[in-house]
């Protein structure tokens, strides 16, 4: 694979001096889902708004398939789709015309066939006539949709693609979204649902204060921080920690009942065997004993306090 | 060039025409029948003639001006504007497009719009008075000039309009004043000497005595001073939207 969106050292200030981006380089394979992970105000919509020609950047390169996206931004332009967070939609026109004139702006020769496919796959085919005031919520977001795969891109920009859509919608657009990346289309999305991201990436990006903290493959990321917590039930209820426990840095809750102790599930020696023995000679009795896999929230969550600790 | 963009505008912007065509072409239709009731009927009744044309007569250039100009620049600013209010305007900036292509779509779609109703209103005139058109082929060449002129400078005041006051106020506290006093239903030669002067300030006098001159042969001001402020003022308007996309003034952060 190789890289299809190259950022480099990319910064943007904006006009009254807050720093959105602080110096982003980060390169995008060809084909994949890439997550971008970060919470409000992280510089995600800034990010992909610069890629797509909304923002101007202060400094640093974005190259689109080898084409600068300044320098040529035409070529570059024309392999980008983008869907906005926000509900932004001509409300008088229908349907099917929103969609041709997308296509036509992105400079593509009419093809009523291509819409047709598209606005079936998104279940908008019926309502192709209907103007877009008429739809509900769902709709207009995947009309949104169609507009931006109207003019077949090849990279395809999600920005919080999910946000206030319901279970069974969000459903369907990770399906749409695993079918496009079949199909070859390259997929950057921005969200701050981790459910999102774990379930669909295949790299996670995460960024904050308009730094690019870290970018791994998921399933690497779950490897190296995921951590695991054994969690014992207590007969009775302790003041403190036995000091026969000592060497295990367990942390006792706060009404006494629980003891929690935290491991790598991955390491050759969890200390579990030890510490199960030590439980049994300090003479404790157990109700029950519960092992958690910790989630790309929790991985989450500590990057960005270490990255804000870092600052 | 990117035609298939410019088609592509020109035709969503078309459709918005014919989509709201009641209000797009009936009522200037409406309120150009009004001023000749008014005006051309009522009033023209005791003038007579001005510059030996009947007053009736007269005032159709200025009609046809004063509609041109606002319908000019209210299509091309709503055009722009609307993207904006909505939020559509993302596209515009994500698209392969430049700033040509995007101005060609929207003035050219304005222009068209503001020329049929012009159309409109010169038909409509014939039903009330008689005139015949001295310099037909100047007459279209005066009408496309000025329709691309105001359009473009509508297109500036729908990306500088925050807000649908703003995008009021230059055309009814600029435009309009302008335009009534800047000839239509009267000679410049007929005001005293000083406001004679004031008048060459006016930029629509010489928009209107240039027209009118196609129609009936005799102007406020020489013809080719006409055309050369025209010329003045469309490349003014360019260098305009030549700065705002090459700075990204209230489009782009």
């Amino acid at each position: 694979m190789s890289a299809i969106i190259s950022v480099r050292d990319l910064e943007k200030t904006y006009e009254g001096g807050f720093e959105a981006l602080k110096g982003v380089s980060l390169e995008i394979e060809e084909g994949e889902i890439l997550a971008l992970l970060g919470p409000n105000g992280a510089g995600k919509t800034t990010l992909i708004s610069t890629i797509c020609g909304l923002v101007s950047p202060s400094s640093g390169t974005v190259s689109v398939g080898g084409h600068d996206i300044v320098q040529d931004f035409r070529a570059a332009r024309a392999m980008i789709g983008l869907v906005p967070q926000e509900i932004t939609i001509e409300p008088f026109e229908t349907v099917l015309n929103t969609v041709r004139f997308s296509r036509g702006l992105f400079g593509k020769p009419r093809d009523d066939g291509h819409l047709e496919r598209v606005l079936r796959a998104l279940s908008l085919w019926e309502k192709r006539d209907s103007r877009n005031q008429q739809l509900s919520g769902g709709m207009k977001r995947r009309v949104l949709i169609a507009k931006a795969l109207s003019h077949e891109p090849r990279v395809l920009f999600l920005d919080e693609p999910t946000a206030g859509v319901d279970v069974t919608l969000r459903r369907e657009m990770w399906d749409l979204v695993r079918q496009l990346r079949a199909d070859g289309v390259t997929i950057i999305l921005t969200t701050h649902y981790i459910e999102e991201a774990e379930e669909m990436a295949d790299r996670i990006g995460v960024i904050d204060h308009g730094r690019l903290l870290l970018v791994e493959e998921k399933a690497k990321l779950l490897h190296q921080l995921g951590r695991k917590e054994l969690v014992l039930e207590l007969g009775e209820p302790l003041d403190t920690v036995p000091n026969a426990l000592g060497d295990f840095a367990l942390q006792l809750s706060d009404d006494g009942l629980r003891l929690t102790y935290e491991f790598d599930a991955h390491a050759e020696r969890t200390g579990m065997t030890r510490l199960l023995g030590a439980v049994a000679g300090a003479g404790l009795s157990l109700k029950d004993l519960t092992t958690r896999q910790s989630s790309l929230e929790d991985v989450f969550l500590k990057l960005v306090d270490k990255g804000r600790n870092a600052q | 060039m990117n035609w298939q963009a410019v088609l592509s505008i020109y035709r969503f912007e078309m459709n918005r025409t014919f989509r709201t065509l009641a209000q797009s072409i009936v009522s200037p239709v409406l309120s150009t029948v009004l001023y000749f009731v008014v005006f051309g009927t009522a009033i023209g009744q005791r003038i007579d003639t001005v510059d030996g044309i009947p007053y009736g007569a007269f005032i159709v250039p200025g009609l046809i001006m004063l509609t041109l100009l606002q319908q000019s620049i209210s299509n091309a600013s709503f055009g722009i504007y609307m993207p904006k209010f909505i939020g559509t305007f993302y596209e515009l900036l994500s698209a392969p497009i430049s700033v040509l292509e995007i101005v060609l779509g929207y003035v050219g779609a304005a222009a068209t719009k503001a020329l049929m109703i012009a159309v409109i209103i010169l038909i409509t005139s014939t039903f009330f008075v008689d005139f015949t058109i001295a310099h037909p082929v100047w007459m279209v060449a005066f009408l496309v000039l000025t329709s691309l002129s105001f359009a473009l400078l509508g297109f500036i005041i729908g990306i500088w309009a925050k807000n649908f006051e703003q995008l009021q106020l230059i055309p009814l506290l600029v435009v309009t004043p302008l335009v009534f006093l800047g000839g239509a239903f009267y000679s410049v030669s007929m005001l005293p000497s000083g406001w004679q002067t004031v008048s060459l300030f006016n930029p629509v006098v010489y928009l209107i005595s240039g027209f009118r001159w196609s129609f009936f042969g005799v102007a406020d001001v020489p013809v080719g001073i006409s055309l050369f402020a025209i010329a003045i003022f469309l490349s003014a308007c360019l260098a305009a939207i030549w700065w705002i996309f090459r700075t990204g003034w209230r489009i782009k952060p």
